[in-house]
């Protein structure tokens, strides 16, 4: 008895589905929040109704537009030099999403090669790797920021460069978990008797397995980069101080708080908030989207 | 197509193959797992000797832990990095594949001897397409563009039955059925067309009937290419069907060897006997399963004289003390047991020939 039947060609479903149509349903308020700090922080010149570096000392602490003693000329009040709040947090998106964007990517890129390096090769690659990982999650972040901080000196650039060297090793530790769970797996051992080289399989089986974590955890990230920039402004190590950054906004209002100036907070602290809210439902929503399994659900 | 006349057919033709040169002979190999300090050998392959030759196919059968996926990794030299090979040769086509270094190891693999693993159904990448699975070691080895790749997947997948295939190229192996993701495994053993298939317990994951079609589809596939197959499998109804060679075995060596059906029919080890009254048979009424009483030996410590001896039904003083070389009961057939010495008389008898190594 043959064992299948003749291949009848069966118009099984037209196949290629576009990029786009699979990517569907966008979550719509995360996505139009993040692009809305994205728009403000390409276009602030135009879009700032003042300058966010000088103010007027003789119209300082105005409240909101909304509140007694507010006008519209300040809509979000103005801060203890007089300068325009929400010019300052039109200028802020730009340092919190280059700054934070960057640092993330830096630290994901040099992390999850080391991660994949460390748990596919293992032995003394492993050994060395890790025990730098150990040394470096041992040290207080925040310490071990400022002490790069005061050693480079502040600027943008190196605020980056210090937060990706700090913050590389959560995605280390993650990707070569994964990656030793993942090396056991058939299609790696497949892979191996097939003659794949080491550098084929980490760059074509393990890679794309474990950039989904590493996705996911700089959407967590994000967050925490983006406070450490803050307490490195505020701290002096961060971005040098008239270029208006959210952390630095939220660093000169904690004083006012007590005596009623709340929007010198809360403003920027709101903005924080929703970007990082935002970046994490993105990531949840790309994390689904990137998994074959999930995609068709 | 019945079993029992294409397995006689293969035992006949058997002797026509075994002329030239083999495909690949191992010669006395040994692999041993060294624990960390080194204090701990385990011997998971000993003293293997085996033939093969273009077109046969040898069945390796075994307990679990008797040393057979070891074998099967020291083949390719994919072993973990706790185990090496400690002797021996592994002529495949006249090369020493022991000597070869990594690299060169590498052209091999895939390339001429491609292997199937355990669980084929795990045996996919679920983040690629079947055409780029199929499609990678062609890139690898021979250079191939993706889009020459892709059209070689195409013919791949018809060449292992797969309907519409044109359509499955594209498809992620979330939508595959078991028995066709264990055909697109076949398809990606077999794409760089190699010379020698290591088939690694292909079917215990797949249930009888999509079995039965695999186990066609690879003797197809045999005949077609005119490869060496090699099964390991702990199933001798596979080994009936499939192969005309069989190897036994036991605590890390090939106690028995020879053509499947002499060593069905004329067993020279104890232990193949037992293996062979162990399968369950429907025309027996009796409903208790017959089983090999005892565990193997630990292989870190083996006992003194045959490995066996503690399980034998037919152990006698000289196997407790004195381990049995390699006989030749009949021509073809090799045992490591001491009733198959020539001069049958189980007394103490000095002079014994030892089989041809």
């Amino acid at each position: 008895m043959s064992t299948t039947a003749a291949p009848v060609p069966i118009a099984v479903q037209a196949a290629p589905r576009s990029r786009m149509a699979r990517l569907g349903d966008v979550p719509i308020i995360p996505c139009t929040i993040l692009g809305i700090i994205a728009f403000t922080a390409v276009f602030a010149d135009f879009l700032a109704p003042h300058d966010p570096q000088f103010g007027n000392l003789t119209a300082r602490f105005h409240p909101p537009a909304w509140q007694a003693g507010g006008s519209m000329e300040h809509i979000f009040g103005t801060d203890h030099l007089g300068r325009d709040v929400l010019s300052r947090l039109i200028f802020g998106a730009r340092v919190s999403l280059v700054v934070g964007f960057t640092a993330v990517i830096v630290a994901g890129v040099i992390g999850t090669t080391l991660g994949i390096i460390s748990g596919y090769l293992g032995r003394w690659a492993d050994q060395v790797i890790m025990r730098v990982t150990d040394t470096w999650l041992a040290l207080p972040a925040l310490t071990f920021a400022i002490f790069l901080a005061a050693i480079v000196g502040p600027s943008e650039m190196n605020i980056v460069i210090i937060l990706g060297a700090v913050y590389w090793t959560r995605y280390a530790r993650i990707v070569r978990g994964e990656v030793l769970s993942l090396k056991e797996r058939e299609f790696v051992r497949l892979a191996i008797v097939a003659g794949a080289s080491k550098w084929t399989i980490m760059r074509r089986h393990i890679l794309p397995n474990v950039i989904n974590s590493s996705i996911v955890l700089a959407t967590l990230m994000l967050g925490v980069v983006i406070v450490t920039e803050a307490s490195l402004s505020f701290l002096g190590v961060g971005v040098p101080p008239p270029k208006p950054a959210w952390g630095v906004m939220l660093s000169d209002g904690k004083q006012g708080l007590m005596v009623g100036y709340w929007w010198l907070t809360v403003m920027p602290g709101t903005c924080i908030m929703l970007m990082v809210l935002s970046a994490n439902l993105l990531g949840d929503w790309l994390r689904v989207k990137l998994d074959p399994q999930l995609r068709q659900l | 197509m019945s079993s029992s006349t294409r397995n006689s057919v293969n035992s006949d033709t058997m002797t026509s193959h075994s002329q030239g040169a083999p495909l690949l002979e191992l010669r006395n190999l040994s692999t041993h797992y060294v624990s960390a300090a080194g204090t701990r050998v385990v011997r998971a392959v000993e003293d293997v000797s085996l033939t093969l030759h273009a077109r046969e196919t040898l069945g390796i059968v075994g307990e679990s832990g008797s040393g057979k996926s070891t074998l099967a990794l020291t083949m390719l030299r994919v072993l973990p990095p706790a185990a090496q090979i400690v002797s021996g040769q592994m002529l495949f086509e006249g090369e020493d594949l022991v000597q070869k270094s990594e690299e060169d190891m590498r052209k091999v693999r895939g390339k001429r001897i491609a292997m199937i693993l355990q669980d084929p159904m795990a045996s996919l990448n679920p983040l690629f397409t079947i055409g780029d699975q199929v499609g990678e070691p062609l890139r690898e080895h021979e250079g191939a563009s993706r889009k020459t790749a892709w059209e070689k997947a195409i013919q791949l997948l018809k060449s292992v039955r797969i309907p519409s295939s044109e359509t499955r190229v594209t498809q992620y192996p979330h939508e595959m059925s078991g028995g066709m993701r264990q055909r697109i495994v076949g398809a990606i053993a077999i794409s760089c067309e190699p010379r020698l298939l290591i088939a690694d317990e292909p079917t215990t994951s797949l249930d009888l009937t999509i079995q039965a079609q695999y186990l066609n589809l690879l003797r197809d596939l045999q005949q077609e290419h005119g490869l060496g197959l090699i099964f390991i499998t702990h199933n001798l109804g596979i080994v009936a069907k499939m192969c005309n060679l069989l190897a036994v075995m036991y605590a890390g060596k090939v106690v028995e060897s020879g053509p499947v059906s002499r060593v069905f029919n004329t067993p020279a080890h104890p232990y193949t006997e037992a293996l062979l009254s162990s399968i369950p048979r429907m025309t027996e009424q009796r409903q208790r399963l017959t089983a090999i009483d005892g565990q193997p030996p630990d292989l870190s410590n083996l006992p003194r004289g045959c490995a066996f001896a503690a399980r034998c039904p037919r152990v006698f003083a000289r196997c407790m003390v004195e381990e049995p070389p390699i006989f030749t009961p009949s021509p073809g057939q090799t045992a490591r047991c001491w009733l198959a010495a020539p001069n049958t008389a189980h007394a103490s008898s000095p002079q014994v020939s030892v089989g041809a190594l």
